[in-house]
């Protein structure tokens, strides 16, 4: 960020208070940006079923929504990181390693499923801690602490593991938490369920919580949040904690999906779980983002690489389709941000 | 510019100390490198898979039995190419006396082969081909007539017509190219009731080969049956057929064997599958190892053999043997 942008934001909150003023303007943005996601959404819809027949039915759609559950439920929590001006590499293979422990409560030392469900979770939330503290108390930039993180948490998935899956055969009801129907009636996996839930949770925490809007102020101006009295270690550490608690819980919910805790998988991941943030609108400078938008930049690649499979596209192109579509949503988002402000928030 | 030199410092500090631990972790039995036994180090696709531990325990195996001291490394994944060749080139760089090596991709590493062909190390090729003529041999399943077989099996299964697909774990890898084409060409040449109406690549991830299962079969409602390439590609099916409630409706032939297969097939999700014999991977390509450093003639390749499994057969003291949990 340049100087003069500094310089902005630093008068922005101090000519009016901080939260009208990013309310009123932030508000319309924030809509309009939404709006433009669902409308790409729906646009992609109605051309991949108007492309194959076979797109546009029930369970063809509940296909996609599983698909997305796992990179779109790390990538709700990812957004608060995101906001907040970080980022979190250590999504993918940190989600392994929750899933490896889920196995291990669940298998080896045979806890009871609630239990061993909480135990994956509080992985995630131990695992944000250590990157919240250093990057908040250590001051080591994000992008490092995160790329260590994502080879230590690698390095122990295979270690705790023994290097070979595990399997959650005997634990019963296990697999429920991801192919279970919870809701009686509607043909709608427990994958997806939680993936709505967690997206009206997580929005209510950024727009409605203390540590949402301490978020913004951080990614927006992390000195003039400081100077305005923001605590910006403690809701630094609390943020990528909260990030880790996502974590956990696409860590077992991948884990039931497979039935297994793979080690090896997870590299990767988080740079679909980015991307998925990235198409929804939220900047990778921070102080502007939104958790719906997130849920539906992660449907977007979802329903591209789906229709796209549907439709048999050799899977090279594939690839580069979806290349092209994060490069159109950040343009897009570009020119529209353009016309608001000099700069690119 | 104080607090990004500062963090570089770490970053730099943290670096060496996980490339150290790397070093330790990838190797067994490394170390000690001036012993008397002679040193053959393989550097396989992989090393936390069941497929390659099983490989490490036929080389081990094989090591024991003629006395020389085996080293087994590979890369985390088996997309990680690049890893694969810092390990290859490490291995050479420690003057082992024979060298084994499991190609990710058939030509990535041809300039290292040279390397090692100029330092006179022999080199046993196994699993899949190199192209290079540097290997002395390639110890191996003939995965393109494996491949036949499993093609043979899904067109009797379906009874000779209907639409099939295919679920591989990639298309730059030689057991990728051959586990498809052999499948592929049985097909064309031999069943013409049968259409093959898809061909996707998912990495061997299962998550990933999950969801593309998921979409061919709702892209194909005429569907038939699915072939998996290997592990990873064959569960991903499984678990989609299973999310879509269709059990028994398709045919699912995999390849390679692991626990979750293992279960697919004895709960009827999986028709049967092909398995490999890692184990005489290992010791194949140790023996010719050993062979080799004795001036002995080894043939241009070795056939480590494959085998067809199913519901009826699984239990038999030879499928047993080879199937890796």
């Amino acid at each position: 960020m340049s100087d003069a942008d500094t310089t902005r934001s630093s008068t922005d909150t101090l000519t009016a208070p901080e939260h009208t003023r990013t309310r009123s303007r932030g508000f319309v943005g924030r809509q309009l940006q939404q709006l433009l996601a669902l409308a790409s959404l729906i646009a992609l819809v109605l051309f991949f079923s108007v492309a194959d027949g076979n797109f546009l039915t029930w369970s063809n759609i509940t296909g996609i929504l599983l698909s997305t559950a796992v990179i779109g439920i790390l990538a709700l929590g990812t957004t608060f990181v995101i906001v907040s001006g970080g980022i979190d590499l250590s999504l993918g293979t940190g989600m392994t390693l929750c899933a490896v422990m889920a196995g291990v409560f669940l298998t080896t030392l045979g806890w009871p499923l609630a239990l061993g469900v909480l135990g994956g979770i509080l992985t995630g939330a131990v695992l944000g801690f250590i990157n919240g503290f250093n990057v908040a108390v250590l001051r080591i930039p994000p992008f490092i602490v995160t790329l260590a993180m994502m080879l230590i948490a690698q390095g122990l998935a295979l270690v705790i593991s023994g290097t070979a899956p595990i399997y959650f055969t005997d634990v019963p009801g296990f697999t429920d938490i991801s192919r279970g129907e919870i809701i009686p009636g509607v043909d709608l996996p427990n994958a997806v369920v939680i993936l709505f839930l967690l997206t009206a949770v997580g929005a209510v925490i950024l727009r409605k919580s203390l540590l949402g809007r301490y978020a913004f102020a951080i990614g927006s101006n992390e000195e003039a949040a400081e100077i305005s009295g923001v605590d910006v270690r403690r809701w630094k550490i609390l943020i990528y904690v909260l990030s880790g608690v996502f974590m956990g819980i696409a860590g077992v919910v991948l884990a039931a999906r497979l039935n297994s805790a793979q080690p090896s998988l997870g590299v990767g991941y988080e740079l679909q779980a980015i991307a998925a943030v990235v198409i929804g609108g939220t900047s990778l400078q921070g102080g502007k983002g939104s958790v719906v938008g997130t849920l539906i930049g992660a449907l977007i690649v979802g329903t591209v690489t789906n229709g796209l499979r549907i439709m048999s596209i050799p899977q090279e192109w594939q690839t580069v389709i979806i290349g092209l579509v994060i490069l159109v949503a950040v343009y897009t988002d570009n020119l529209r941000r353009g016309r608001e402000g000099p700069m690119t928030r | 510019m104080r607090k990004h030199a500062r963090g570089l410092g770490v970053a730099a500090a943290a670096m060496l100390l996980l490339a150290a631990c790397g070093d330790d972790g990838g190797t067994s039995g490394d170390g000690d490198g001036g012993g008397d036994r002679p040193q053959i180090a393989l550097v396989s696709k992989g090393f936390q898979h069941q497929f390659w531990q099983a490989v490490r325990q036929g080389a081990e195996q094989a090591g024991e039995e003629f006395d020389v001291e085996v080293t087994f490394e590979g890369p985390d994944s088996e997309s990680e190419v690049a890893q694969q060749i810092d390990m290859l080139q490490s291995a050479i760089d420690r003057g082992p006396d024979a060298l084994g090596f499991a190609a990710l991709d058939s030509q990535a590493a041809t300039p290292l082969m040279e390397d090692a062909a100029s330092r006179e190390i022999p080199v046993i090729a196994f699993d899949s081909g190199v192209d290079s003529d540097v290997p002395l041999t390639t110890a191996a399943t003939d995965n393109r007539a494996a491949a036949a077989l499993a093609a043979e099996k899904m067109v009797e299964l379906i009874g000779g017509e209907g639409e099939v697909a295919l679920v591989v774990h990639d298309q730059t890898s030689v057991t990728g190219v051959e586990r498809r084409d052999g499948f592929v060409e049985y097909i064309e040449e031999n069943a013409p009731g049968v259409e093959i109406v898809d061909i996707q690549y998912g990495g061997g991830d299962h998550l990933e080969s999950t969801n593309l299962a998921t979409a061919i079969i709702q892209g194909n409602p005429n569907l038939a049956g699915i072939y998996g390439a290997n592990e990873g590609s064959a569960i991903g099916v499984v678990n989609a057929v299973n999310e879509l409630g269709m059990a028994g409706e398709l045919v699912i032939v995999g390849f390679d064997s692991g626990q979750a297969q293992i279960d697919a097939i004895r709960n009827g999700v999986m028709a049967g599958a092909i398995t490999q014999n890692p184990i005489a991977i290992g010791y194949e390509t140790v023996k010719a190892a050993v062979q080799a450093l004795d001036g002995e003639e080894l043939p241009e390749t070795i056939d480590t053999g494959f085998l067809w499994y199913d519901a009826t057969n699984i239990d038999d003291e030879e499928i047993q043997a080879v199937l890796y949990e």
